[in-house]
């Protein structure tokens, strides 16, 4: 498939990032460089001897009449050693690296190798390959340290199968040199090395498909408690601006229990890029403790930078996440967002004069983004490995209207909606996911983990919660007709309760450093002291207790700031607080009690 | 550049110029039209093939005969020549000066679209700024690099705020002044003088580059507008180590400007006509704030845009919100009430805030603070509603309190004279005493320890 002459021929048109050239020979869907200044762009469509090309950079000054290139091959990332912790553009250029080159600026035509190619790296081949074993795409043929979290495998490129005629010793080696030979059954001989190049619009082959069985734990308590996301499905966060969906995916980043976490930043700001890469390195991963940087690659096309590299970010983005994947790794990938990633593609449609069908969107698009989504999920890896990739798309609708074609598309794909709500984030209440819009397929395939590994009243507890906030949201609406004194002391009680569970549970810190991640455990805990609260109250209330006096007790201000007195690891004394609080209640109670038989 | 004029335009339609004939002519590049009068318009090529190219004149096409239309391409892009001298001058949406002085000469040009940063190259915004009005600093501080518009609709006081804050902001502990770089597109005589006199009387006209498209000026001008004062912003900030603040009024019209001339190419349109390409048009603009990596200046923008109808889901301030790290909206309502300023708190938001603020930036207490009074100011408005449903009699003491401390907040802590520059300390005092009205179980976003230092009840 990858065609190693390049041909040339000159530019006929040039319309912003849409270039015509006259090309003989060219496929659809070919990397070509243009001009005098060696633009990259894709081949997007033939018509007759001429193509059309989106151009990954800006035109400005390029003429009709300049040279052009084929490259005779698509668009493809270099995948290998050296990509985590790495910050890449939509095209994976290293921005460091161009940075450290070329200065604040991108420059145009400059295109450095994604990948170090001299830096060694330490290969300790799989024991048991000997020569003269078959061998097939995806096996793995040895391992490197990438970073002290993550142990590179060396797999087989999948689209070579054969015999291994030669396998390189434990070594130091750099991305250049071979490591293995492979001789495919038409005698030709491929030489192995760390790395090798994967178109990015072709999903990565695998065995099968399988269900997801363990929920992604994002140490976020209406995200895990609520709704639920598995690992190796697909989730999508749509919001207004302002509504905290970048917070979101930077807390999902950095608490998620994920091997590996894919940034991509596709068409947002840039400073929030630089948020990550100034606190992910000081900033410990929950679960082994290193930097969680070590564990964090980012693709970054901001607003800012030309619009056709925004599209193929994502698809950059993904090739990558299937890579580690394959590997056997629980991948996370992040997409911010996936709005941004649609109206390229509506640009790119409209230059082309292409038929518009929904406010301006191509016809296509319902399609493509199935299709993206679709590669996600939690499969069976070629050398017969578990791996996953879970997909997470931020969606920017326009005015807040999930009505729009992007967000309603993806609600018909995914599996797990958080929907980010104006009111609540309006009001301060972080993070402003609503309860009432968000929705996990995923609950009872979830409950599962939860009551084996954490507690077995979970799906009773988590459906008390939210039937209490139905009740609260109807409560409040006669409240607001006709005021609180219509509603009866258990009413009364009910709107606390709903209060307690808001701000003791769904709202959660991402700045505070004890709120910002709370374990399964912990979040259980929480939920279960709260709703156990409710009920002695209630019970109090049946009593003759005036909500009044529940109120005002002061070990409901203290429960409320629970989620930031303990941490995760002080489920003691989370414990001992329960037996404190309980206790508190039962003083009321025999108080109660007791009158009650005084006046009987 | 090249001195050969070509006589073979062969359409001229809504700005736009087709000329067929000509050798192979760069996309981008910028034109000079000499029409039947012997008068100079400029434009730039926005399609070239190997046919025939097609121009945006920024004077627009009217009166044009294809006859006696002579166009000579210049070989280069769009460019502003840069030097020091800019600062206490106007130009127009060009680059030419419009205060009846001489041109800027000098040998360094550049084109006005800048290649993109690296996100690489960024450093993260993190110096507070104290504007001296508590709704901006207390409650959704700007930091040094950012871009936090102004959210206004027609007959707000967005111009005089915009004022107040290139009057009044400084880094506090230090007595640097920004200069500032003004872009006006579309705005009308009465607005572009009060700047001028705004800028004159406070003594920084000095320390200032206006660039200037009026309302009667061609719209076209006004894509150029933006792109020509960031130019000379990074110039003063990168090249000369200078912190600049940006204004822009309004973006409004730049938009109404591309849609109208993305309207004339037959560009497919999005939402309310404008085009699909809106939102990466304006983050071109937008992105071109910030701090760079060993770089001691800084670009902070400061757009201004009226949201058309009051409606800030229109395309424009919808967009614009997404881009940008945050905003301050005006509210038609407290400006009736005759409060100045009239920003409307629960919509607004600073996203850079959080790193900006606290201790070793302004003070321990600001970020809970400011997260205190949203949550207690969206329970009071709620509160508010219910009083005007049910009479303020019928509600719980609690409630009433609520109802008090709204009012409070309004007049005291929103509510500032236009001359009035309080300190980042006055200002989180004036929350304190407001916030005193509680009793400190009612507190639960502010720490104990922040309870005992500064709560009037339990601090004494």
């Amino acid at each position: 498939m990858i065609n190693k002459e390049s041909r040339k021929g000159t530019i006929l048109e040039i319309n912003g990032p849409i270039v015509t050239i006259r090309l003989p020979g060219v496929h659809n869907g070919e990397q070509v460089r243009i001009g005098s200044l060696g633009l990259y762009g894709e081949v997007i469509a033939l018509e007759g001897d001429k193509a059309i090309v989106q151009i990954y950079e800006s035109t400005e000054m390029v003429r009709p009449g300049e040279p052009v290139e084929g490259l005779g091959h698509p668009l493809s990332v270099e995948l290998g050693p050296g990509l985590i912790g790495g910050i890449f553009d939509g095209v994976q250029r290293p921005l460091e690296e161009m940075f450290l080159k070329a200065g604040d600026q991108i420059p145009r035509g400059l295109s450095p190798d994604p990948l170090d190619r001299e830096k060694l790296w330490r290969f300790v081949p799989t024991e048991n390959l000997e020569p003269n074993m078959p061998i097939i795409g995806g096996a793995r043929i040895g391992t490197v340290q990438e970073t002290e979290t993550v142990e590179h495998r060396i797999m087989v490129p999948p689209d070579i199968e054969g015999e291994l005629i030669e396998l390189a010793p434990e070594g130091d080696y750099n991305l250049e040199e071979t490591i293995g030979q492979v001789r495919d059954r038409h005698g030709h001989v491929h030489h192995l090395k760390l790395f090798h190049r994967w178109p990015v619009r072709k999903p990565r082959p695998y065995q099968s498909r399988d269900n997801g069985i363990d929920p992604l734990i994002t140490g976020q308590r209406i995200l895990d408690t609520f709704f639920p996301l598995l690992k190796g499905s697909k989730c999508a966060v749509p919001g207004p601006f302002g509504a905290g969906k970048t917070v979101v995916q930077h807390q999902v980043a950095r608490w998620a229990n994920a091997d590996i976490v894919i940034y991509v930043g596709c068409g947002e700001r840039g400073n929030e890029l630089v948020d990550v890469l100034d606190s992910f390195p000081k900033l410990k991963d929950p679960y082994t403790g290193r930097p969680l940087m070590d564990r964090t690659l980012l693709i970054a096309n901001t607003s800012n930078m030309p619009v056709v590299a925004r599209e193929a970010s994502i698809y950059v983005g993904i090739t990558i996440a299937e890579y580690y994947r394959d590997q056997g790794f629980d991948v996370v990938m992040l997409a911010d967002s996936t709005s941004r990633w649609a109206e390229a593609l509506r640009e790119v449609s409209g230059r082309l004069g292409q038929m518009p069908v929904e406010e301006g969107y191509p016809a296509y698009l319902a399609s493509r983004l199935a299709a993206f989504y679709e590669r996600a999920g939690r499969v069976e890896t070629m050398d017969c490995g578990k791996g996953s990739v879970t997909l997470i798309g931020a969606v920017s609708p326009p005015g807040g209207d999930f009505s729009e074609p992007v967000t309603s598309h993806t609600k018909e794909i995914i599996q797990t909606f958080w929907a980010l709500s104006k009111e609540l984030a309006d009001a301060r209440h972080y993070p402003a996911i609503d309860w009432v819009d968000s929705f996990s397929a995923d609950v009872g395939t979830a409950a599962e983990w939860w009551h084996e590994n954490i507690d077995r009243g979970w799906e009773k507890r988590r459906g008390q919660a939210l039937a209490m906030l139905a009740r609260d949201a109807e409560l409040s609406r006669i409240v607001n007709l006709v005021g609180p004194e219509a509603l009866s002391s258990a009413q009364r009680w009910v709107l606390e309760g709903a209060t307690l569970i808001k701000e003791g549970v769904l709202q959660q810190s991402a700045l505070d450093p004890v709120d910002t991640f709370s374990s399964p455990e912990k979040q259980f805990m929480l939920l279960d002291l709260i709703l156990t609260v409710y009920d002695e109250g209630a019970a109090l209330i049946e009593l003759g207790v005036p909500v009044q006096e529940l109120s005002e007790m002061p070990v409901l201000a203290r429960l409320r700031r629970c989620k930031e007195l303990y941490d995760s690891s002080q489920i003691d004394q989370l414990k001992a607080f329960r037996e404190e609080a309980l206790q508190d209640f039962k003083a009321i109670h025999s108080e109660y009690a007791q009158r009650g038989e005084q006046t009987a | 550049m090249s001195a050969k004029e070509y006589r073979t335009a062969s359409a001229a339609r809504g700005g736009l110029l087709t000329v067929s004939n000509v050798p192979s002519i760069a996309f981008g590049d910028r034109v000079r039209i000499r029409d039947q009068k012997g008068n100079t318009r400029n434009g730039q090529v926005i399609l070239s093939s190997d046919e025939e190219v097609l121009i945006q004149v920024f004077e627009g096409t009217d009166d044009l005969d294809m006859e006696n239309t002579w166009v000579r391409f210049l070989d280069e892009p769009v460019e502003i020549a840069l030097s020091p001298e800019i600062l206490g001058r106007v130009f127009s949406g060009l680059g030419e000066p419009r205060d009846f002085r001489p041109p800027i000469v000098s040998s360094l040009r550049r084109s006005i679209n800048a290649a993109p940063f690296n996100p690489a190259a960024r450093t993260y915004p993190k110096e507070f700024i104290q504007t001296g009005v508590s709704t901006i600093d207390g409650l959704n501080s700007l930091v040094r690099g950012q871009k936090l518009p102004i959210f206004s609709a027609s007959g707000l006081p967005h111009n005089r705020l915009a004022a107040q804050i290139v009057r009044q902001a400084k880094l506090p502990d230090d007595d640097s002044r920004f200069s500032v770089v003004f872009a006006a597109m579309g705005v009308s005589y009465a607005d572009a003088r009060f700047f001028q006199e705004e800028f004159a009387s406070s003594g920084v006209l000095g320390n200032v580059v206006m660039f200037v498209n009026m309302a009667d000026d061609p719209p076209v001008e006004r894509l150029t507008l933006p792109r020509m004062a960031l130019t000379a912003a990074e110039y003063l900030a990168f090249d000369l180590d200078r912190h600049v603040l940006v204004v822009m009024t309004d973006m409004t019209h730049y938009a109404e400007a591309l849609r109208e001339v993305a309207t004339a190419k037959g560009d497919v349109p999005a939402r309310k006509g404008y085009p699909g390409y809106l939102y990466s048009d304006l983050a071109e603009i937008y992105e071109r704030s910030g701090r760079i990596k060993d770089r001691h200046g800084s670009i902070t923008l400061v757009p201004v845009l009226s949201m058309p109808s009051d409606d800030i889901t229109h395309p424009i301030p919808d967009l614009t919100g997404y881009i940008t790290e945050g905003q301050i909206v005006l509210s038609r309502e407290l400006h009736n009430q005759g409060i100045y300023p009239p920003v409307h708190i629960s919509p607004s938001l600073s996203r850079l805030m959080k790193d900006g603020i606290g201790k070793d930036f302004t003070r321990e207490d600001h970020p809970h603070v400011s997260n205190q009074l949203y949550a207690l100011y969206a329970r009071a408005l709620e509160t508010r509603n219910l009083a005007s449903i049910i009479g303020a009699d019928e509600l719980s003491a609690r409630d009433r309190r609520y109802l008090e401390f709204a009012d409070a907040f309004e007049e005291r802590f929103v509510r500032q004279g236009e001359d009035e520059d309080r300190s980042i300390e006055e200002t989180l005092n004036l929350a304190w005493n407001l916030l005193s009205s509680f009793p400190p179980q009612a507190l639960t976003r502010v720490t104990e320890t922040e309870m005992a230092k500064y709560h009037r009840q339990s601090g004494e």
